[in-house]
């Protein structure tokens, strides 16, 4: 069964707003004026203008003959969302929660960001609607996705560098909800994921589920599997939501890396415990003190510890299966879509297409498999080709 | 009673203000804490708040998340932690509050945590990211154990929810006393005296107001002191004099920052 409306803030046991006394009411005054947003048709109208004329909504469903030709099973169909304006899905929330704060007044917006992805769509959002942006990214991650803190820096946002804890996308979170508390009068808090306190996790959710609903409208029938990488999880909630009471199959993929049997993975749904995070109780990688543990991925924008509370309670229900893939997996994903399609995918999104090449293999000619190609690849290209020279087997195949 | 509420109503007889004093677990060893506790105590502080480091501290200032991380460093475990409490208990009868994050209790149940927080002897619980809405099974197992939950209320806290917030709290109830995360403050806003004033209207000395976050001089002491403030909190001061002070030197530098503190309390 799937949760329209969170209560108390809560899917099931999951969610809730875990947090410092002082953005008590900056929650509440966003959940009083989402509230009144969500079914504003002035709201809503001017959000889909902003989605079709400055995003590139709707983006494509594209069949990956040539890809599903290769692997030799079932249909794969891609759901572009690496063709929207930035090359990620992340416009389609920053747009939504960029015109919410215009409303609510608020002219200073800070985010945090992994990848960068989100960074770039919160800066461009911020550009087209007048707003003073501020990003808080891991300085790992700066060094790691050096161009899109130049892009982010180019559409006039401030770029910081997070030099505390494992210097990643969790201490940019930190960092992001410290300054909040410090300015929480004047600044709006624009989360990229479908994380954090209630009601972020919703009003993601909500703002992505424009994926999910046009797979619905676009494909001729229900497919029999659907597939999104997860990290916070915003493309993916935003994939399955709509799909949830269907018959599809419903699958989210989280960062492997070097497997989830050693430590060096982000995949808390597949290996962590509950937990409290963010502002939020959910699925945690953590040690047995409960300290946060670090994480790896291959791809900046997966690797963080938590997972959206909306996940944690799917996976509970057992409506979506999680499942991890491994950096080789996701390289080796990598490039055969590139060589097949003349597609780059981003890191993150080959995870999804990593697992849609394991299973179609397995399912009939005449089943479908949609996957959310939730970014474009041109970002991570420094870091494919540093993983080829280390990994001479892998070079092989290009 | 509670420890914390008999020391309380012993200054408040006294016409004393408490000096509450923090230092964190195992920063920058367990040794240096043990001789900071020693000379919190010497130097006269009223209750001990021990900070039990936590990885993602996001209520934190550089000060405190910079001890946080040496701390772990060091490998603090809850284990070293509470063998902390109970050497100090040995010592000392002193009130002592214990300072983490909400992660910290839930990944062993709240029960668990807080029996054996109690056992070591802890006497009351701030957990800055605890939110009222979210505390009902924290305040219940608290209240089994007998342990104080000493929740936080900020300068912008409406009175309905200060309210909500009174009726959850025991010990006493800890003003944040600036936008912002803990460390020092360069001077003193009136917001924050003005919500000070309004808090104490609101408790109407059911309960006993803390002011923290950003206090270090005796200046500022002597001006919540005079506010009205039941308690003041004094944190990242201490752990900047631990910083720059070797081990031997701590507990003697200690005491003598706290006594002069302490006097303006007086």
């Amino acid at each position: 069964m799937k949760i329209g409306m969170p209560k108390d803030g809560r899917f099931g046991e999951f969610g809730g707003k875990y947090i410092p006394e002082t953005l008590a009411p900056a929650i509440e005054e966003l959940e009083r004026n989402y509230l009144k947003v969500r079914n504003d048709k002035n709201f809503k109208n001017e959000l889909g203008r902003l989605l079709i004329d400055y995003a590139g909504r709707p983006t494509p469903i594209y069949f990956a003959k040539n890809l599903t030709k290769t692997i030799g099973g079932a249909k794969i169909y891609l759901k572009r969302e690496d063709l929207l304006h930035g090359g990620a899905h992340k416009i389609n929330n920053t747009l939504g929660q960029a015109l919410l704060a215009k409303r609510m007044g608020k002219k200073r917006i800070i985010a945090e960001t992994g990848a960068g992805q989100h960074g770039v769509a919160t800066a461009m959002a911020c550009a087209s609607l007048g707003l003073k942006a501020e990003i808080y990214m891991g300085y790992v991650d700066t060094l790691r996705q050096k161009q899109n803190v130049f892009r982010m820096e180019l559409l006039g946002a401030k770029v910081h560098a997070v030099k505390s804890g494992s210097k990643t996308l969790k201490d940019a979170i930190n960092e992001a909800m410290r300054d909040w508390i410090t300015n929480v009068d004047s600044t709006y808090y624009l989360l990229g994921s479908a994380v954090g306190p209630h009601p972020y996790p919703l009003m993601v959710r909500d703002f992505q589920s424009v994926i999910g609903k046009e797979i619905k409208k676009q494909m001729k029938k229900i497919p029999n599997a659907v597939i999104a990488c997860v990290g916070g999880g915003s493309n993916a909630i935003g994939t399955f939501y709509p799909l949830i009471d269907t018959n599809t199959k419903i699958i989210g993929i989280e960062a492997g890396g070097k497997g989830v049997k050693t430590k060096l993975h982000s995949a808390p749904l597949t290996a962590g415990k509950k937990g409290v995070l963010h502002g939020m109780m959910t699925y945690l990688m953590q040690d047995k003190d409960g300290q946060i543990s670090e994480t790896h991925s291959i791809s900046a924008g997966l690797d963080y510890p938590g997972v959206g509370p909306e996940h944690a309670y799917l996976k509970d229900k057992n409506q979506v299966q999680y499942k991890a893939v491994t950096d080789d997996e996701v390289i080796n994903a990598f490039l055969i879509l590139t060589r097949t399609e003349g597609i780059i995918p981003a890191l993150e999104s080959a995870h999804a297409i990593a697992h849609a090449i394991k299973i179609s293999k397995k399912m009939k000619k005449t089943e479908s498999i949609v996957v959310t190609l939730s970014g474009r690849g041109d970002k991570d290209i420094d870091i494919v080709k540093e993983y080829l020279a280390k990994n001479v087997k892998n070079k092989r195949k290009i | 009673m509670s420890r914390i509420r008999e020391k309380f109503n012993q200054l408040k007889s006294n016409r004393e203000t408490a000096l509450i004093s923090y230092i964190m677990a195992g920063y920058p060893s367990e040794e240096a804490t043990l001789s900071a506790v020693r000379g919190l105590i010497k130097g006269g502080t009223d209750i001990i708040e021990l900070g039990f480091p936590f990885s993602d501290p996001i209520a934190d200032g550089p000060t405190i998340q910079m001890a946080s991380t040496e701390s772990l460093n060091k490998g603090t475990k809850i284990d070293n932690f509470f063998s902390i409490v109970k050497k100090i208990r040995k010592e000392s009868d002193i009130p002592l509050v214990l300072m983490t994050y909400t992660n910290i209790l839930y990944n062993q149940t709240y029960q668990k945590f807080i029996s054996r927080a109690k056992q070591a002897g802890i006497d009351g619980l701030i957990l800055p990211d605890m939110a009222i809405e979210e505390s009902k099974e924290y305040v219940k197992a608290a209240k089994k154990n007998g342990m104080d939950t000493i929740f936080l209320v900020s300068p912008n806290t409406e009175n309905d929810r200060l309210k909500k917030i009174i009726k959850s709290t025991s010990g006493f109830l800890y003003m944040v006393a600036v936008f912002g995360t803990t460390g020092v403050q360069t001077k003193i806003h009136k917001y924050t005296i003005d919500a000070l004033k309004n808090t104490k209207n609101v408790t109407k000395g059911k309960i006993p107001v803390g002011v923290g976050f950003g206090i270090s001089t005796e200046n500022d002491v002597k001006k919540y002191v005079s506010s009205g403030a039941d308690a003041v909190i004094v944190g990242s001061a201490n752990i900047k004099i631990m910083e720059n002070t070797p081990t031997n030197k701590i507990q003697s530098r200690i005491a003598t920052f706290t006594k002069k503190l302490k006097n303006k309390t007086q």
